[in-house]
């Protein structure tokens, strides 16, 4: 009983670490040029290089430093949020709304269309994904919408799969045969009985698969095949903060730990999501 | 023929058969009347469940029906679109499951649990069934109805998740509850409290059951008739009263002497009787024979 509450108090207090980070994270992108305190884009040689605010050298007004073309660091992740966060939202949904459809009818029709859903599945799952995420926006093109297009068809498969799982578990539990026997068609029986049952399961993969969105983003900037690269984007900065490491380290740390903090707090409100939707874990 | 005497369920030698060629129910042939209670006893893995789903029309897909006509009210439910039998079923037939906590879908309230089936297959009014399904509740005696149709199952006892589904399969007033043991998963204190009120229900609303169990004192306790299986075979058939005072067959009083409590309770349990099931085994196999020869 004792444990039961502890774990409790434990998930509920990351549930809200993590979702106000998220929210903190969110709002700034929203109002991203009312709070970035300097234009992300403005270079300024006289500014290179200035070392975050503590630090001896520092400017008023660039919190965390300037990179080597003078531009503010601070407002860079900013506006970088925003590009995160659309990426994180669109790719994330795609994903979900294709995967999960295809999970539930998998799990619980079975027969033919669980055969062929699997198979496709286990094919697709025969790629890298990084590797398939560069292969894809080099046949797209680089962009926003590929980006989230090139996630959206490689990460369904993740929904598609525990879904499919856990929609097998609640479709052989005897409230199924009872709505059955009451005389509830099949298709109703899967969205009215047996999806409740799944959602808390596809809302805690959904945070989790908008954090692997971020990532991928970050890591598709990093090789310079996302967004055109004048805009910010985490990925970006880190890649030029990467070749002035030993001249400003906080190019590279600052944004590493911003893209680390978003997807932690992702997968962590995904799991407290999870347990407060969970009527018999709640 | 009158509606009025057809029995309310009627199996005509029902065979079904798995996968591997096994046959689960052997020719079984069996009736219930209107408002009577039909107990059917067997051993575990007699077949008992297997007929209950039958007749529900929730067998598992691997199962195969390969003889053999189940009727409801003299409508024969094998002669139906799936479409129509599913509303027939689902206004005339209920059950009360084994297991109250998984026959209870664990992420919905109890009261929209009970009241949807009412008002998405009868068609009632949401008001209606709110009304009814309270006076249920208040027959199978929850005091508290308001807490109860507010909770979600895992938040109730055995004992009143078993009441509430009580109150569901009678709240349609169905023609016939199939009861698939509804006291196994309960504690002893709780079984005896469970019967009596399915008994109350029963008597009050004139339901005819079909009583699956395989606890000879509680058919003595419920039933009319009684239905001895074994191995998917109907071995013996009686009225209660009479298959206590003589039963007929050797498995029947095999079953009888295998339950301490009829002869003296305080003996130890004894298996059923070797030579009764050698017995038995060799008849089986000589009906096995003589039906694969028309069916191949
Ligand atoms: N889903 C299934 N697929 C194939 N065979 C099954 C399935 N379920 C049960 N059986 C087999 O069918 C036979 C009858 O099982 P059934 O569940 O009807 O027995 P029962 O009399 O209800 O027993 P119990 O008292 O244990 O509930 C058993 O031999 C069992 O192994
Ligand atoms: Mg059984």
């Amino acid at each position: 009983m004792d444990d039961g509450r502890i774990s409790r108090h434990g998930s509920g207090a990351k549930l809200w670490l993590a979702g106000g980070w998220l929210l903190l994270a969110l709002l700034a992108a929203l109002f991203a040029p009312l709070v970035a305190p300097q234009d992300p884009l403005a270079q300024d040689l006289m500014f290179e290089r200035l070392p975050p605010f503590w630090m001896s050298g520092s400017e008023p007004g660039f919190w965390l430093g300037t990179d080597s073309l003078g531009r503010d660091l601070l407002s860079r992740l900013i506006f970088g949020a925003r590009i995160a966060f659309v990426v994180a939202f669109a790719a994330a949904l795609a994903a979900c709304l294709v995967g999960s459809t295809l999970g539930l009818i998998s799990g619980y029709f079975g027969g033919w269309a669980d055969r062929i859903i699997s198979r496709v599945v286990d094919v697709w799952m025969a790629f890298p994904p990084v590797l398939f995420a560069i292969l894809l926006v080099a046949v797209l093109g680089t962009g926003l919408s590929s980006v989230i297009i090139a996630i959206a068809v490689i990460d369904w498969t993740r929904f598609c799969r525990v879904i499919r799982a856990e929609t097998m578990g609640q479709a052989r539990m005897d409230y199924v045969e009872n709505a059955r026997i009451a005389g509830y068609g099949r298709i109703g029986i899967m969205l009215r009985e047996v999806l409740p049952n799944v959602v808390p399961s596809i809302v805690a993969l959904l945070s989790l698969e908008m954090g692997i969105a971020v990532i991928v983003e970050a890591i598709l900037s990093f090789v310079n095949l996302s967004i055109s690269t004048d805009d910010p984007t985490w990925g970006g900065i880190i890649a030029e903060g990467r070749l002035s490491i030993h001249q400003a380290w906080w190019v590279l740390v600052f944004p590493l730990i911003t893209l680390i903090l978003t997807v932690l707090s992702f997968s962590q409100f995904g799991e407290g999501l999870k347990a407060r939707f969970d009527p018999v874990l709640r | 023929m009158n509606a009025a005497v057809n029995p309310c369920l009627d199996i005509r030698s029902l065979s079904a058969v798995l996968p591997n060629g096994v046959r689960v129910l052997r020719s079984v042939s069996l009736s219930v009347q209107p408002g009577e209670v039909r107990a059917l006893v067997g051993e575990s893995g007699a077949g008992k469940t297997m007929i209950g789903k039958a007749v529900l029309g929730v067998l598992p897909p691997s199962v195969r029906i390969v003889e053999g006509d189940i009727l409801l009210e003299g409508e024969d439910l094998g002669r139906l679109q799936p479409k129509a039998r599913r509303t027939l079923m689902g206004a005339r037939t209920a059950l009360i499951p084994q297991d109250p906590l998984t026959a209870l879908n664990p992420s919905r309230r109890i009261g929209p649990q009970m009241t949807d089936r009412l008002v998405r297959i009868l068609g009632w009014s949401g008001q209606r069934a709110d009304i009814r399904i309270r006076q249920l509740l208040d027959e199978v005696q929850i005091r508290d109805p308001d807490r109860v149709t507010k909770s979600y199952p895992h938040e109730l006892s055995g004992g009143m998740r078993q009441r509430v589904l009580i109150a569901a399969a009678f709240a349609a007033e169905p023609r016939l509850i199939v009861a698939d043991e509804p006291t196994t998963a309960l504690d002893v204190t709780v079984q005896k409290q469970i019967l009596r009120l399915i008994a109350q229900l029963q008597r009050e609303h004139g339901t005819a059951i079909l009583f699956v169990t395989h606890d000879l004192g509680v058919v003595a306790k419920i039933s009319q008739k009684v239905s001895v299986l074994y191995a998917g075979k109907v071995v013996e058939e009686a009225e209660t009263a009479a298959l206590f005072a003589s039963p007929q067959h050797p498995y029947t009083r095999a079953l009888m002497a295998a339950t301490p409590r009829y002869t003296n309770p305080f003996a130890s349990l004894k298996p059923v009787d070797e030579a009764v099931l050698a017995g038995l085994a060799s008849e089986i196999a000589a009906a096995d024979q003589a039906w694969r020869r028309p069916h191949g």
